[in-house]
């Protein structure tokens, strides 16, 4: 066997050592295992996912060779399941592989406990009927689902359960917490240590734009009534005055000064998606709150008292021009800040902890630490049940989808692959399912996509004829391509609901495989 | 078996979309069996690179009704590939890329065809690139994208009204990824823009100025560095660092240790050191699986007109949400890859020498060690040796008389590129054109350029 190390290496440098463990605990049951499910399957047995069950009745057919790469011509007649969880285990061998040769209609009818075991179903290729019936089961367990399909050249994702918080989201872009616009005693105290007109042109040029924005930002305020550059004359005049104080031409750190100069004019406390977190309900917390939440609660308090409007202190900082001392130093000041703000939300975690009658160090260090150091980026992601969005989609939505052109497309899909659910418990195949009759099953599903918009409170909204033939046309086809696009976007969402990290999507992925312009649909 | 001859085909799905007419098509589509006969029998796919994306295309395009597939890949199987390349097993390290992977997808999808090529992509001939229909690339370097993207190009040629010749068109597709993010594009030379016309979507790397890793080291990865790019020469005269023996790496590691502990700087390991040295890029199976898709459904749609296609770079980010983009981006009317090709105006008594020393001064080329050839033709080989030998005395030769006295024509040079310092091999279309021939007067050079 390879070192786990080695051969993860290329995503442990994405998710880490916490993420792959959270993997490698994690159990999937996969429904139905055609191209979909083996291929969203593949890429998460490849990562080293803890174990997978796959349930799927069907036997493998002559067309099944066309489409799925994990079987092959010798098993045709044998159980799905069975031949694509062998191959599955042939890729990984950490990997608990099982099958089950059992239609998922039938699991979710008579053993809805049977998922409460996992810790995330896929379902792949399910009607409307069993997505929302098994939706319900796996709120009600706490199971997370992914629902998956391939239909022609569209399809789509969707994420369901009720809430997912994430405290490593791992944004690519984010504003560094160097509060120069709001620094504290010690900051201040080590900026005065160091003069800006130092004749020395070294050290001149080694002074980090820190310090620079720092010693600038509080020259200012002094002549400025306390306030800081906020018009664009003032942040004009601003960047003048740090151009003045450059005595060469070749000073970097004062070209980064002037670059950075916007984290001077950033509005000082926390960000409004950080407002609305900890103005959440949720953050009202009782024993039964989730750890997330309750540090939440901690930070909430930090936030009013000791951080006087602010997070706590993040502790890292880029890299600039400077000299190694005074880079050195200053990373060990915004570090000593980290610490101290983290020991404090930790003292009052261990507060609320105690107050709601739970442990007081039930939450680790670790958590706790990860958690200030993430503070400004935690996100809340919460999803509607399926039935609720089938039952009542938020009617202007679809209506505003409807109506604008980078959306038509998506939107038409997304209400064509509800519709041939309808057509098929009506007429019991797929429109264009089998060949002949095509154009029958044309009018067909025009009336009942019509019934479907009349349902859902959007009368005299249509749907593109192109675009009711095309779907007629792809007669339920499962391509292998189209597969190989949602298997892949559905892994991913797996991958970040169970290590916890980044953002999963929000709403409804539409895959759009004409042009390729896909939407996230919010209904 | 019982069914329907048509149910119980391998090509059930996939006859949906060949098969039937559509409304929302490509200009070429004519559906029917005959259709998906073409693409099984004589439609020739090269993927080049045999990695993350190389995998996924070659089985994507063995399960989209290609049966005549080949693939080039210079690579060996590595332990850090098993994350993704799900065609590799552990017993397969070591192993050229190009032809497992050619294997396994043969083992599994029956009346498949894959010929592997373990080389480089500059050892093939040009002509081996004429050879198909549409090219997939599955690489992660900018410099072997823009020498694919070069010999495409080359084979373009254009009417007397500058527009792209139909039949000289070869298509691309185009992926790549980096951790939850990627692109898949379609690149019609000629039509939409070519790899060099929009070059300015892949930034060079930044590198650390050596006087940040001499005296002011600040970060781990300054302390690498200067191991790496200082210290190991300091030491080690004469012997180069391979970043592939883990000898040196380790060396590298401690000397960084070294120096970050001088300094006071956190954060050396030893992951880093090898992330930084070899410039790792993070990698994971699921976003290769869905640029690969993107990629190889845009060659069945390009190849069959089965759907439109995209139009033209499609941009997945898979960090934050999801995010997916559609951009049209817009030719260079000036690409001097997939443009008409620069204008060389030439005496008639130029020799092929003349001609070639030219080109190492021309301010839009700066091309050195060019071999040259006209309409296949080898006119001067720099290698290999036993070609150089062949086509030396041509070198003394009039190029006008090379080229059978044609007053304007295309020549295809391949040399050695220099731009901002980096030398990188590439191919370039060139019109020439002569001047001072007795008796003949030629409008179209007289007037153009």
């Amino acid at each position: 066997m390879a070192e786990p190390k080695v051969k993860y290496d290329r995503q442990l440098r994405i998710w880490g050592d916490q993420g792959q463990a959270a993997l490698e605990k994690a159990s999937i049951c996969l429904l139905n295992c055609g191209p979909t499910g083996s291929e969203t399957l593949k890429n998460l047995v490849l990562g080293g996912i803890g174990s997978i069950t796959i349930v799927d009745g069907t036997k493998i057919e002559e067309g099944d060779l066309g489409n799925n790469f994990m079987v092959d011509e010798s098993s045709i007649g044998q159980s799905k399941a069975k031949c694509v969880c062998a191959f599955l285990q042939e890729l990984n061998d950490a990997v608990k592989a099982k099958f089950i040769e059992e239609y998922p209609e039938a699991l979710i009818e008579t053993r809805p406990s049977f998922f409460s075991q996992f810790t995330l179903v896929v379902a792949t290729q399910l009607v409307e009927e069993w997505i929302v019936k098994l939706d319900k089961i796996c709120r009600n367990a706490n199971v997370i689902l992914v629902v998956a399909r391939s239909y022609g050249l569209t399809g789509l994702v969707r994420i369901s359960l009720k809430e997912h918080t994430v405290i490593e989201s791992k944004p690519d872009h984010f504003l560094d917490d160097l509060r120069l616009n709001n620094p504290w005693p010690e900051l201040r105290r080590f900026a005065e240590t160091i003069d800006l007109n130092a004749p020395d042109p070294v050290a001149h040029k080694h002074t980090p734009y820190v310090v620079i924005l720092v010693k600038m930002a509080e020259e200012w305020a002094k002549s400025h009534g306390g306030s800081l550059p906020s018009s664009r004359e003032e942040k004009k005049a601003f960047k003048d005055l740090l151009k003045a104080k450059m005595i060469a031409m070749d000073e970097d750190n004062y070209k980064e000064a002037i670059e950075a100069s916007f984290k001077v004019f950033a509005p000082r406390g926390i960000s409004s998606d950080l407002k609305q977190i900890v103005n959440d309900s949720c953050a009202e917390v009782d024993s039964n709150s989730s750890d997330f939440w309750i540090l939440v609660a901690a930070l909430k308090e930090f936030i009013v008292n000791e951080g006087g409007g602010e997070a706590p202190m993040e502790g890292s900082i880029p890299d600039m021009t400077s000299s190694t001392e005074h880079y050195v130093n200053l990373q060990n000041i915004y570090q000593a800040k980290a610490e101290a703000d983290f020991k404090i939300i930790e003292e009052r975690a261990r507060n609320i902890l105690k107050k709601i009658g739970r442990d007081p160090n039930s939450i680790s260090k670790t958590t706790v630490k990860s958690f200030c150091k993430n503070a400004r980026k935690l996100r809340v992601c919460r999803y509607r049940s399926l039935e609720d969005e089938f039952n009542s989609p938020i009617v202007p939505e679809l209506q505003k989808y409807l109506t604008d052109e980078d959306f038509s497309v998506a939107v038409g899909f997304y209400l064509l692959l509800r519709a041939v659910d309808r057509f098929a418990a009506n007429y019991n195949s797929f429109p264009g399912q089998f060949d002949g009759g095509i154009d029958e099953d044309i009018s067909r599903l025009k009336t009942t996509a019509v019934g479907l918009l009349s349902d859902l409170g959007c009368n005299g909204l249509t749907l593109s004829e192109d675009l009711i033939n095309e779907m007629c046309r792809f007669g339920a086809a499962e391509l292998h391509v189209v597969a190989a696009f949602t298997g892949g976007i559905a892994s991913q969402e797996v991958i970040k609901l169970i290590t916890r990290q980044f953002v999963p999507m929000s709403g409804t992925f539409v895959f759009n495989g004409i042009d390729h312009k896909s939407q996230l649909l919010s209904l | 078996m019982a069914g329907s001859v048509v149910q119980s085909s391998r090509s059930r799905d996939l006859d949906k979309l060949l098969l039937r007419p559509g409304n929302l098509i490509g200009a070429n589509f004519e559906p029917g069996s005959q259709l998906r006969d073409d693409l099984q029998q004589y439609v020739k796919v090269l993927v080049i690179g045999a990695g993350g994306l190389g995998c996924e295309l070659l089985k994507d395009l063995a399960l989209s009704g290609f049966r005549n597939l080949e693939v080039i890949d210079m690579d060996r199987i590595e332990v850090t590939n098993l994350n993704r390349q799900f065609l590799f097993r552990l017993e397969d390290v070591g192993k050229p890329k190009a032809e497992v992977a050619a294997k396994r997808v043969m083992e599994r999808v029956s009346g498949v065809n894959i010929l592997p090529h373990f080389c480089r992509i500059e050892d093939k001939e040009i002509e081996f690139y004429n050879d198909f229909h549409i090219i997939a690339l599955g690489l992660d370097s900018i410099e072997a994208r823009s020498y694919i993207n070069s010999v495409a190009c080359s084979f373009l040629e254009y009417d007397s009204d500058d527009n792209p010749l139909e039949e000289t068109i070869k298509p691309m597709v185009d992926g790549g990824t980096e951790g939850f993010k990627g692109h898949a594009r379609v690149i019609l030379p000629g039509v939409t823009p070519c790899f060099e016309c929009t070059i300015w979507l892949f930034p060079p790397q930044v590198k650390f100025p050596l006087c940040t890793l001499a005296e002011t080291p600040r970060t781990a990865a300054h302390c690498i560095e200067y191991a790496h790019l200082i210290k190991w020469d300091e030491v080690h005269s004469g012997k180069s660092f391979d970043p592939d023996d883990s000898e040196h790496m380790k060396w590298v590691y401690s000397e960084a240790l070294k120096r970050a502990e001088l300094f006071g700087i956190p954060g050396v390991t030893y992951s880093l050191t090898q992330g930084v040295v070899k410039n790792i890029i993070p990698a994971i199976a699921s976003t290769n699986a869905i640029i690969s898709a993107a990629c190889a459904l845009e060659t069945l749609k390009i190849v069959s007109g089965c759907s439109k296609t995209l139009s033209n770079y499609l941009t997945y980010n898979g960090a934050e949400g999801l995010h997916t983009k559609v951009t049209e981006f817009v030719k260079d009317k000036d690409c001097l890859v997939c443009g008409p090709g620069v204008l060389i105006e030439l005496d008639s008594s130029i020799t092929l020498q003349k001609f070639i020393d030219l080109l190492e001064d021309h301010p839009k080329l700066l091309l050195s060690k060019a071999s040259v050839t006209h309409r296949g033709k080898n006119l001067y080989m720099q290698a290999p040796p036993v070609l150089e030998e062949m086509t030396r005395s041509n070198l003394g030769v009039p190029l006008f008389d090379l080229m059978g006295k044609v007053l304007k024509d295309v020549v295809h040079v391949t040399g050695v590129a220099s731009k901002n310092d980096k030398k990188t091999s590439c191919l370039r279309k060139l019109r020439v054109a002569f001047k001072g021939v007795d008796g003949v007067t030629d409008m179209d050079t007289a007037s153009g350029a």
